[in-house]
């Protein structure tokens, strides 16, 4: 639909760079509507390219070994993994943490970012908050299966029960239970919010009747009035008003499973901050995973820019650096209590069973990302995307050591024993990385994965994509 | 002999017939051929057996036994039998040939719980850890359950038959051919019926054969007053478990020990010299590791100290030791004891005696145990074995025992045992020696027949089954009269007409059912008959002991030492799931027994835990993996026993090693000569605990008499604790007004027997989970007895600490429960309900004393129909997914409630009795409501040495601790 | 029928279209709407659009909060009070997560619902979208509709009025 008088809105700036060298547009150069609308709201409306049915697939197949672990789960019980007492948390909730922990780069990204007016957000809001979902859905799933009962998990709603039982509201788990609940509804609800006007566009350029009849149907009748574009935009602004304490308290929610109890290695005041930062850190890193290879494949380097690679690079190393600080508080603290519990914890964890763990941990998360300080590196996608990966697997070792290490050897010493894993434990760790994979595949391929109208926000006002 | 129907064998691990509270099985060998053998008829006769049962007791209370079909409908109920209401009967069972006082619960027949007797001497209502797991073997279906020869299945009249065309041709040369083999036996009317047969058969001869025999104290048995006792010495003797009197020496020495006020604290003076560490030296104030071997010369040094011949010139080492015990003996003359092992040659008993006598303490402390009267025509084992090798004998009754398992390596049992003509084998397991007879009759269980025993100090109990036979069963005493009487009367008539003799007195009647029902006849002495008065052993002439050359100088040499094992004994025990899975003392090894080495050895070697090394001894060699056990003399390896079985139960099958293999003759306790040498393998050995080490944690508390008496407070270590009642909320909110229910563990007394772990386990249906669950620690024990190290490797002073649920007031389990499946009641217990558990395990992560066990599987769900009778009914079997722990036996609590407010009464202090509490030897677990304070509790509870595990942490427990406290010689600390 | 609901005019920037909102404000026309293919600051001002939703958001945030709070009160402390390891009946402390989480749920339940509400969505249907080239309203071009049922709505004036902004093109929407 290229229209004859469409005027080169874009063509009267040219890439810039900040003064210390940073990419600095959001936009490459020669955008129009157009040029934008193809590039992201035809991604559903064509087939998916090669790359996609691969990603898929492999994608699929962990999601089948998902199943298959959690069907025996179910069969035989929590057995089958290497949970015992004292260590009756094991990679279930490990990787609950870790999910979750997951989630918060996109609400941070869509809400806090939104809030604070930073446009760099634009191109990467839709993707991180359809991460967030999915995220928040292994997450979800890891308490469920945790459970020696799972077929009674909905004990811990409120709900009128013949016999008057209630959830007991002491609990951190039933905490747990309405923050992530919130936290899924909340995420669920901005992210469709932020996609009601795209599916719009999709279902105008959409072609065949059933993608027009499809997208018409979820675009819920969207016409672009300014009452409307009003209201989307307050109720948006709003929403991310309340994702922000949101973000904070979910995972916030989620340490007070480990600060209420008395466990030592547990029962910390610095977990909500520090477990909140750690949520931020590898959430990011999640994203980076995700949109390089993604921006590649899509070509969507004209979008997706440098500048954003740079922020989300700068955000790791910030919260890394505060990660870390958390790391030493905790030692520095256990020796400062002068507490022989605490102490020993301490001293189990770095030169215990499991210390080399720990010090994995410690390469991955505090040694590995200092090498975001050079900008060459935080410019470069395959150097960035590799340490990125290091701190995702630092993050999961991080809730493997809070978890396990901390439990193997407690108060009662005639009672301390190791945990090893199964290798049902494994499977089902990597099946719920198949679980997120295939939903994220599935978003790409039928949804338009970058806000289509805030993009064109930028290309109206191209100021805005050029401030540093 | 191997029809699936006749013995356990056969059938394959984990069908659901042939699981004696079987472990738990992997999911592999769920439908595994034979898995369906059981007849499903046989499952409803046996249900109607059980419920024939009834029978039992209605027997019981008219002593007659009527048909059994009669009652089976239940149609007229027993006027003693109230469904859901338990019935307790005294009966007895046999340690080593020595009665046991009991008191069997049963519910509506089923006998489900085996107590002591209170008015038992040797019980004092207390029972060993054998005692309790009686009750399971009963329900074993790996039991034989028919008679059988050669693996066909036979009527007991088959064998009738058999038995007597045997005998006819015996009877022309008086049964020069005709052996009899025993067990140790101390029953009177069966050792009557031997005399009789003895006495028809003059050619004939009985032998005895125990692998755990005391043939070494021939004659020199005695029985001591501990609570006279000021100073106890022991040499290598493990008198306060595996004794025939252990039950009461641990009642006395206890009493001796126990310290609640400084004053009146007149605590006994303990030492002890062992070559392995045994409960009983875990307990010594002062113990010391020697070699077995070393153990004589030590006593004779000790002996020249006081006078008594002269010290070999042997430079001993331990002087300070010894000066120490000379002293203390020789200030408490008359106030001591002096007490060897089994385990110890005769010179040494004889020697000891020589101390007792000398210190004055013979009449006073120690006194000859009575002797009892055994028929003549009796000859050693050895001989019997000889005889069996000229094929000298052609008709052999064995009753119970496993010989071809468990004799001596060089009499080489076997092949003579095949040169027997005809083999006859009576025993309630089908095992190695049934195997290889002719006939095998089933035993019938000590529940399930009549008879009567005589315990260590010559009391007499009469065994009244609670129970009709589960299977084919035929007891000792009918077998017996079959050799003489053409038609057997039944066990029931045999013993009461021994009893009553030809012509009953008229005051019979009374003074029978007076004997039965207390457990003990104290009214009327055993008749005696026209026997030989022999002494209770058989002379030791056989035994090749004095034969022995003790070889001077024999340095650093290894040493094999041979000791029961503390689980399954002599292996009899072998198929019993709740032993194997009992952790064995200080190694808290379970499903498996392992060489014993000290850990200067293993350094010196370079061994591990789990290495497999090859021992080599008197040329025999046998694969065994070790453990390295502190306390362990620097060279002495000790082999347990009773492992290794072959022809057993599911349980028992490819478990441990057999170290009878190596047990010769001459040297059935320990010999020298042993060479041992690493192999490439490991075997996986499964503990329970595996820190011995309190890592200087507020959960132990211990010290000496004298510090106690110098600072009566200095447990509770105040600094460290917060204040009692600190609280940042209002007190006030929950009063606990009425019952208060609390509990105190001495552990100055607790002796560390494991009995509450495995009394418990029967009283509140705890599963049996097996080695491969075990070893991922999920072990279910609600009371788990802790062994703390602390002093030494070589020679740790050794601390046991039994720990329930404490039953906090601030429990930290109770606040993360998501939906309060764990909360507190109004009188302050915590409660677990099972039925609203969803399994997040929060609770457990946050118990800092980690008492909580979880269902990861489902344990119970593949238990046999038999198996399932010896389930409490009062309890709930737990299923896969929920959180269970120590209730304080609240079933019972409820009972006593029930009682009481039916008379409408308060609940008496001392009324409720946990299990654990029931059981203990010592009386170390107390239990009783706080709010009265003058209930024993309360008396304990305001000891100075009343203390809460991990107190700092301010969750207040309900259940508390007393200090330990050792009476240390101030000369012996310095080099202790 | 050829009842018509309004007049739309076609601009090819938002500059353009807010300038004609504008002037259609000025020339005293309410009942009208401008659509754009995204939110164009001060469209809606110029148009002389309200919004209460913040007020309702507000609104739902304090019932859920309260809501949360009283349902763990009545739960723990009325209807089923357990002592749970000695703490008091009323743990306040422990209720706060809850009610915070609470509120924050209600409140976005409401933002969400509410917006779509006030927008009168789902409405699958809508005359506009029998014109062709309103499918550009989502891509890149930008329309002012001013409806039939205006006051001063008529047909000949407005169609002038509307072609004096300088539109690329002017339809009559059918109703």
């Amino acid at each position: 639909m290229n229209a004859p008088d469409q005027s080169p809105l874009t063509s009267n700036f040219s890439p810039s760079q900040s003064p210390l060298g940073y990419p600095t547009n959001l936009l490459a150069p020669g955008q129009t509507y157009e040029t934008v609308n193809a590039t992201i709201a035809d991604v559903p409306l064509k087939p998916a390219p090669g790359p996609w049915w691969v990603g898929f697939i492999i994608a699929s197949l962990l999601l089948l070994m998902f199943l298959v672990a959690v069907t025996w789960l179910f069969i035989k019980g929590v057995g089958i993994w290497g949970v015992n007492v004292p260590v009756a948390w094991g990679f279930a909730i490990v990787n609950f943490v870790w999910w979750v922990g997951i989630a918060h780069a996109g609400t941070f990204i869509s809400a806090i970012l939104l809030l604070l007016f930073q446009p760099w957000r634009t191109a990467i809001n839709r993707f991180t908050e359809a991460m967030t979902l999915f995220a928040v859905c292994c997450a979800g799933l890891m308490p469920l299966l945790h459970l020696g009962r799972p077929w009674v998990f909905y004990w811990l709603l409120p709900y009128p029960d013949t016999m008057r039982l209630w959830p007991q509201f002491r609990s951190p788990l039933v905490w747990d239970v309405f923050a992530v609940g919130t936290y899924f509804t909340i995420s669920l609800l901005f992210w469709y919010l932020g996609l009601v006007p795209d599916l719009a566009t999709v279902r105008d350029r959409a072609k065949k009747l059933w993608q027009k009849k499809l997208y018409g149907f979820f675009a819920l009748g969207w016409r672009n009035s300014a009452a409307h574009w009003q209201r989307h935009q307050i109720a948006y602004l709003l929403l991310a008003g309340l994702a922000t304490p949101l973000v904070l308290s979910v995972h916030s929610v989620v340490s007070f499973d480990f600060a209420v109890a008395i466990v030592p290695g547990w029962h910390s005041t610095i977990f909500p901050p520090y477990f909140v930062a750690g949520a931020i850190y590898s959430g990011f890193a999640m994203a980076l995973n995700i949109i390089i290879p993604v921006r590649k494949i899509y070509h969507l380097e004209h979008l997706i820019t440098g500048r954003y690679l740079n922020n989300m690079a700068n955000i790791m190393l910030v919260t890394g650096m505060i990660v870390a600080y958390g790391y030493f508080i905790e030692a520095f603290m256990a020796w400062y209590s002068g507490d022989i519990f605490e102490i020993y914890m301490m001293m189990n964890r770095a030169f215990g069973p499991y210390g080399w763990v720990f010090w994995l941990l410690m390469l991955c998360n505090v040694l590995v990302p200092q090498a975001l300080w050079s900008a060459r590196i935080r410019r470069n996608a395959l150097l960035l995307f590799v340490v990125a990966l290091f701190i995702n697997v630092g993050m999961w070792i991080e809730r493997f050591v809070i978890v396990i290490s901390s439990l193997n050897r407690d108060y009662s010493p005639s009672t301390w024993a190791m945990f090893y894993p199964t290798k049902w434990d494994w499977m089902t760790l990597f099946g719920s990385v198949g679980l997120f994979l295939t939903l994220l595949f599935l978003f790409i391929k039928f949804l338009p994965m970058i806000s289509i109208s805030e993009t064109r926000e930028l290309v109206a006002e191209p100021e805005k994509a050029t401030t540093p | 002999m191997n029809h699936p129907a006749s013995n356990g064998r056969a059938r394959p691990q984990g069908a659901p017939d042939g699981s004696a509270s079987r472990p738990y099985q992997r999911e592999t060998d769920e439908f595994v051929p034979g898995s369906n053998e059981w007849p499903d008829d046989l499952s409803r006769r046996e249900f109607l057996r059980l419920a024939g049962a009834t029978l039992a007791l209605a027997g019981l209370n008219s002593c007659t036994k009527q048909p059994l079909e009669t009652i089976v409908p239940y149609v007229k109920q027993p006027e003693i039998v109230i469904p859901g209401k338990p019935l307790r009967f005294a009966t007895a069972s046999q340690f080593g040939g020595f009665g046991q006082g009991l008191l069997v619960t049963a519910y509506e027949g089923r006998p489900t719980k085996i107590e002591g007797n209170p008015t038992h001497p040797a019980s004092l209502g207390a029972t060993t850890v054998w005692s309790q797991a009686d009750v399971l073997d009963l329900y074993d279906p790996d039991r034989a359950q028919t008679v059988t020869t050669g693996g066909a299945i036979k009527t007991v009249s088959d064998f009738w038959d058999a038995l007597n065309l045997a005998i006819e041709p015996l009877k022309q040369n008086g049964g020069a051919a005709f052996r009899i083999l025993s067990e140790p036996i101390s029953s009177p009317t069966l050792l009557a019926q031997l005399d009789r047969v003895l006495q028809s058969f003059p050619a004939a001869r009985w032998a005895i054969w125990d692998p755990l025999n005391r043939d070494t104290i021939a004659g020199a048995e005695v029985i001591c007053d501990f609570t006279k006792a000021k100073v106890v010495v022991a040499f290598d003797s493990d008198f306060l478990y595996a004794h025939p009197y252990a039950l009461r020496n641990a009642r006395d020495v206890a009493n001796r020990r126990r310290v609640i006020e400084p004053h009146g604290a007149g605590m006994n003076r303990f030492y002890a010299a062992e070559p392995t560490p045994t409960i009983t030296g875990s307990n010594a104030d002062h113990r010391i590791a020697v070699a077995a071997r070393d153990v004589l010369p030590l006593a004779q040094t000790i002996a020249a100290e006081l006078g008594i011949g002269v010290a070999t010139p042997r430079n001993i080492e331990n002087a300070d030791w010894i000066a120490a015990v000379v002293r203390d003996l020789n200030a408490s003359r008359g106030e001591s004891v002096v007490i060897a092992g089994e385990t110890q040659p005769p010179e040494l008993h004889a020697l000891v005696a020589q101390m007792n006598a000398m210190l004055g303490n013979m009449g006073n402390t120690v006194a000859a145990t009575p002797a009892l009267s055994l028929p003549g025509s009796q000859i050693a084992f050895g001989d019997l074995v000889e005889e069996m090798q000229r094929s000298a004998v052609e008709l052999l009754v064995i009753f119970g025992g496993n010989p071809r398992y468990d004799a001596p390596a060089d009499f080489n049992f076997a092949d003579a045992f095949n040169k027997v003509k005809l083999r006859v084998h009576h025993s309630v397991y089908f095992n190695e020696t049934s195997r290889h007879s002719h006939w095998h009759v089933p035993a019938t269980h000590f529940l399930e027949s009549w008879s009567d025993t005589r315990a260590f100090d010559g009391s007499v109990s009469i065994v009244q089954p609670l129970i009709e036979p589960m299977y084919v069963g035929v007891s000792a005493h009918e077998i017996l009269e079959a050799v003489t009487e053409r038609s057997p009367r039944s066990a029931y008539e045999i013993l009461r007409s021994h009893w009553s003799g030809p012509e009953p007195a008229p005051d019979f009647e009374a003074k029978w059912r007076r004997a039965l029902s207390d457990g003990v006849v104290t009214e009327f002495q055993p008749p005696s008959f026209a026997g030989a008065g022999q002494s209770i052993a058989p002379a030791p002439s056989a035994t090749p002991l004095e034969k022995r050359q003790r070889s001077e100088a024999r340095g650093s040499q290894l040493e094999i030492l041979f000791r029961p094992d503390v689980s399954v004994r002599d292996g009899r025990y072998a198929n019993n799931g709740w032993l194997q899975e009992l952790p064995r003392r200080f190694s808290s090894l379970t499903w498996d027994n392992a060489a014993l080495i000290s850990p200067e050895l293993a350094k010196a070697a370079g061994l591990n835990n789990g290495d497999v090394v090859e021992l080599t001894f008197r040329d025999r060699k046998l694969r065994a993996p070790l453990w390295i056990q502190p306390g362990q003399a620097k060279h002495s390896v000790t082999l347990p026993l009773g492992y290794g079985r072959e022809i057993v139960g599911g349980v028992g099958r490819n478990v441990g090693f057999n170290a009878y293999a190596l047990r010769t003759s001459d040297s059935l306790w320990f010999a020298d000569d042993l060479t041992i040498h690493k192999t490439a393998d490991r075997h996986w050995l499964v503990t329970t605990q595996h820190h011995h080490d309190v890592t200087g944690r507020g959960i132990l508390h211990d010290g000496t008499l004298d510090e106690f008496l110098a600072d009566p407070h200095y447990a509770q270590k105040p600094e460290e604790l917060p204040p009692l009642g600190y609280t940042l909320y209002d007190p006030s909110e929950y009063p606990y007004k009425g019952y208060k229910w609390g509990m105190v563990v001495d552990l100055n007394v607790c002796i560390g027997c494991h009995a509450c772990t495995i009394a418990c386990q029967a009283e509140n249906n705890i599963p049996v989970v097996g080695k491969q669950q075990v070893g991922v620690h999920r072990e279910m024990h609600w009371i788990r007895v802790s062994t703390f190290y602390s002093g030494t490797e070589e020679n740790p002073r050794i601390t046991h600490q039994p720990v329930p649920c404490m039953h906090c007031e601030n429990a930290p389990c109770e606040l993360v429960c998501p939906v309060a499946a764990t909360a507190h009641d109004n009188e302050g217990l915590n409660l677990q309900i099972y039925n609203r558990c969803v399994g997040t395990r929060y609770c457990s992560n946050n118990c800092p004393y980690k008492v909580r066990r979880f269902n990861f599987l489902e344990y119970n769900g593949r238990l046999s129909p038999s198996e399932k009778l010896v389930k409490n009914p009062d309890v709930t079997v737990r299923s896969r997914g929920v959180m269970e722990k120590c209730t304080y036996c609240i079933q019972r609590i409820n009972a006593a409630r029930i009682t009481a407010e039916l008379d409408q009464r308060k609940i008496r202090d001392g009324e409720i009795v946990p299990a654990c509490a029931q059981v203990c030897p010592v009386e170390a677990i107390t239990f009783g409501n706080m709010n009265d304070p003058r209930s024993r509790l309360m008396r304990l509870k305001r000891s100075p040495l009343n203390y809460w595990m991990l107190g700092e942490l301010n969750t207040q427990p309900r259940t508390s601790y007393l200090a330990k406290l050792r009476n240390v010689n101030a000369e012996l600390v310095r080099s202790d | 029928m050829n009842k018509t609901y309004g007049l739309l005019a076609e601009f090819s920037t938002h500059e353009k279209l807010i300038h004609a909102a504008e002037e259609a404000y000025a020339a005293g026309f309410r009942k009208m709407d401008g659509y754009a293919p995204f939110a164009v600051e001060g469209l809606a001002e110029a148009l002389g659009k309200k919004n209460r939703l913040p007020l309702l958001v507000l609104i739902g945030g304090i019932i859920g909060g309260t809501g949360g709070y009283f349902m763990e009160w009545y739960a723990n402390a009325i209807s089923y009070p357990i002592n749970i390891g000695g703490r008091p009946i009323h743990s306040w402390p422990a209720f706060i997560p809850i009610t915070f989480e609470l509120s924050v749920l209600c409140a976005g339940l409401t933002a969400f619902f509410g917006s779509l509400a006030l927008n009168g969505l789902p409405r699958p249907y809508h005359p506009l979208f029998h014109i062709p080239e309103f499918d550009r309203a989502s891509q890149d071009r930008f329309f002012l509709c001013i409806e039939a049922n205006d006051a001063k709505f008529h047909p000949k004036e407005t169609r002038a009025f509307l072609a004096g902004l300088g539109p690329l093109s002017i339809k009559e929407v059918p109703e």
